[in-house]
């Protein structure tokens, strides 16, 4: 996988006189440059010292936004109708976005809708999330080579292209803080995640309303993000459609300082305040989390784990779709004249019988424990080896489920009958 | 915890197999030659990857004070482990590791120290076992009760026979075998009721099927042994090694990280659970 080269930015005549530009770049490339833009792995945002005013960006200029980034080398990836569903791809304009569409979700369903305003950023989350950019469904990461005098390992180079996430939701930039934990912060570092992470800039945008399946405030990851992103949008619609901006990072700063934009007004302010207020009155579902980790822990042997294995088709759904599930494979591919195997890992779920297969047979043959461990990691172990929540309350795990099994309901049915024993 | 970023993580080094003994009718024992000193400590594993195969989490079974030798013990059970097994002198095999935590050796010292093996569980001891006898004064009373399914699948039979000469009381049992075996019958359980297990400052190294583990931790803490002094040594489906693969996941626990071995004090809720 060759690095792609579109896009790179050249190095400008002037000298940058930004400390942190050792490039020879101009000062203002210097800003957005994606190579240049991270002094830590992992951490995107720098954290400013003190918070940078907002601004307003009418609909119309958006496209300045996006030419901006793709001037100063960005890629852009971001929301668009593929398929009859909201997924993320590759984005040339503002044109792409989905404006006027949202969608409607329940548990095992989802469907788009028209939603009658041109709003850009009107829909929640969708099948993908953006752990496809980071940490890629498959992924080359070595090839072993046979040779005259023995055997040659040769790793690729990760490829990273500089990539603009565009239209982060507060859940996502959550569940990329627990990847980060995973690849980057429990010891060993994963050199594929960790080329991609340090080559995004995060445009957020914060939820002006939520889904039928979300639970991002009982989680405490959103609607509105917080932290760990460049730049911060919030769609205004009423009194003119308008964007505020909000940057999250010097370089989110500097892109926001490009654009001219006027500094937003109380009204802007208050606008946008209420948007993501509608979004908190919005949310789909809740869940109770005090004490869930000690719950799920007690309750191993409770009844309902049979109740959801009676429903739960094991079809690994639930596993792709959630943004923070990291578990993957590796399977040796070897060319036709058997002189070189490449060692391939991919996307895999703790849903199927192989998963735990060791001496002939599955530690986990039963589809209610694969459930059981499935939903007991995201909610109560995950603590145990990450520190955090394994699940942000996406709800993509309860839309994309073929029966709807809704996991805010599995915990609430467990408190119910805490200690339960089969 | 130390941080790793450098590729060869999650990419093997090629070596060279050395020698190739034939252990049992389904296991070898295989020697590499590491390009550099190979330090490691008793308990932990290696990554081990065949051509074309993939790798497979393979304990270490060789002697801790050797590092110039990188040893195997492997059971042909699938594709695999045959074509592992099958690597003949001069072969090469990808290494990664090594990976894991260790048996508490040094802990033990000044103490008696029971060692119980079921299968070919004796392989990931075997390096305990080096370590005890370069140092045999340093240890009270150094007990090995090994249970092998017949006379015909006991592991390392010469070198068990060196070890009872060399101050270690060694008990073998196998579960059948016919009028021609003279050694005991039955599970090895039995044999901690038969050697003289006793509490006090005794550490316990477990190693064997799960189902033989928990036999055997109960006959210890029946002696008294407490369970933060019995270490137990726990087997998961594992693709990477370093906690990303998800696969080998115990409860809260990553096996190839936080085990393979445990004290069993920390697992022992988890060893209750079925199909966990
Ligand atoms: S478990 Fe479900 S709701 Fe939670 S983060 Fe994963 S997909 Fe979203
Ligand atoms: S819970 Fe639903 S989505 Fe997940 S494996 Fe079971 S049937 Fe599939």
């Amino acid at each position: 996988m060759a690095q792609s080269g579109r896009r790179e930015p050249a190095p400008a005549g002037d000298i940058c006189a930004h400390r942190r530009c050792t490039l020879g770049y101009s000062f203002r490339d210097a800003t957005l440059i994606p190579h240049l833009a991270l002094p830590h792995p992992g951490r995107t945002a720098v954290r400013m010292n003190a918070t940078s005013g907002h601004h307003v960006l009418p609909v119309s200029r958006l496209g300045d936004l996006f030419s901006a980034l793709r001037s100063a080398g960005w890629n852009l990836a971001g929301p668009r109708i593929r398929d009859g569903a909201i997924v993320y791809d590759e984005l040339e304009t503002a044109a792409d976005l989905p404006a006027g569409w949202t969608d409607e979700q329940a548990p095992g369903k989802y469907g788009l809708k028209k939603r009658g305003d041109g709003a850009l950023f009107g829909y929640v989350v969708g099948p993908h999330s953006w752990k496809k950019y980071l940490f890629p469904p498959t992924v080359r990461m070595w090839s072993a080579t046979k040779t005259a005098d023995g055997m040659e390992v040769e790793v690729p180079q990760p490829a990273a292209p500089p990539t603009a996430f565009i239209g982060v939701r507060a859940c996502e930039l959550a569940a990329i803080a627990v990847q980060d934990k995973v690849f980057l912060g429990s010891g060993f570092v994963d050199p594929v995640y960790k080329a991609r992470r340090d080559n995004i800039f995060l445009v957020a945008v914060n939820c002006g309303q939520a889904g039928g399946t979300c639970f991002c405030s009982s989680m405490n990851t959103g609607p509105k993000a917080r932290g760990g992103f460049d730049i911060a949008l919030t769609e205004i619609l009423e009194d003119g459609h308008r964007f505020l901006l909000e940057s999250g990072s010097e370089r989110g700063e500097r892109l926001v300082a490009l654009l001219a934009a006027p500094a937003a007004s109380d009204a802007d302010r208050s606008a946008a305040d209420a948007a993501v207020a509608r979004a908190v009155s919005m949310m789909g579902r809740t869940m109770e989390t005090s004490g869930v980790k000690e719950l799920l822990q007690r309750n191993y042997e409770h009844p309902r784990w049979d109740h959801v294995a009676a429903r739960c088709l094991a079809c690994t759904n639930c596993t792709m779709v959630c943004p923070t599930c990291f578990c993957s494979t590796v399977e040796d591919v070897p060319n036709l004249s058997l002189d070189r195997s490449d060692h391939v890992r991919t996307w895999d779920s703790c849903f199927t019988s192989d998963f735990s297969y060791i001496h002939g047979g599955s530690v986990r043959p039963s589809v209610k424990s694969r459930y059981r461990q499935w939903m007991v990691h995201k909610l109560s172990t995950w603590h145990d080896q990450f520190a955090s929540s394994g699940c942000v309350g996406c709800g993509r795990c309860i839309t994309w489920c073929p029966t709807g099994i809704d996991i805010t309901e599995e915990v609430r049915e467990i408190r119910a009958s805490d200690g339960a024993n089969t | 915890m130390e941080t790793r970023a450098d590729a060869g993580v999650l990419a093997p080094e090629f070596l060279r197999v050395t020698g190739r003994r034939k252990e049992l009718a389904d296991t070898w024992t295989l020697e590499l030659e590491p390009r550099a000193e190979f330090p490691f400590r008793p308990g932990q594993f290696n990554m081990v990857y065949v051509f074309g195969f993939g790798e497979v989490a393979i304990s270490i079974s060789g002697d801790p004070a050797a590092p110039g030798k990188l040893v195997h013990t492997v059971r042909a059970v699938g594709k695999l482990t045959t074509a592992l097994c099958a690597s003949k002198a001069g072969a090469q095999l990808g290494i990664r590791g090594p990976f894991g935590t260790s048996w508490p050796v040094d802990e033990a010292a000044g103490g008696d120290v029971v060692l119980v093996a079921g299968g070919l569980g004796l392989a990931p001891l075997r390096p305990a076992v080096y370590r005890i006898l370069a140092e045999r004064e340093k240890f009270g009373r150094v007990t090995l009760l090994y249970g092998a399914r017949s006379p015909e699948t006991v592991l390392y039979r010469a070198e068990l026979r060196r070890w009872a000469r060399a101050g270690i009381d060694v008990r073998v049992t196998v579960d059948a075998a016919d009028a021609r075996w003279r050694g005991n019958v039955g599970v090895v359980t039995r044999l901690i009721d038969q050697a003289a297990v006793t509490a006090g400052a005794t550490a316990a190294f477990v190693c064997g099927p799960e189902i033989m583990m928990r036999f055997a931790v109960s006959s210890l803490t029946q002696r008294g042994i407490p369970t933060d002094r019995i270490s137990v040594s726990m087997e998961r489906n594992m693709k990477c090694a370093v906690g990303f693969c998800g696969h080998c996941q115990y409860g809260p626990e990553f096996i190839c990280r936080d085990g393979p071995v445990f004290p069993f004090r920390r697992i022992e809720h988890l060893f209750r659970i079925r199909e966990l």
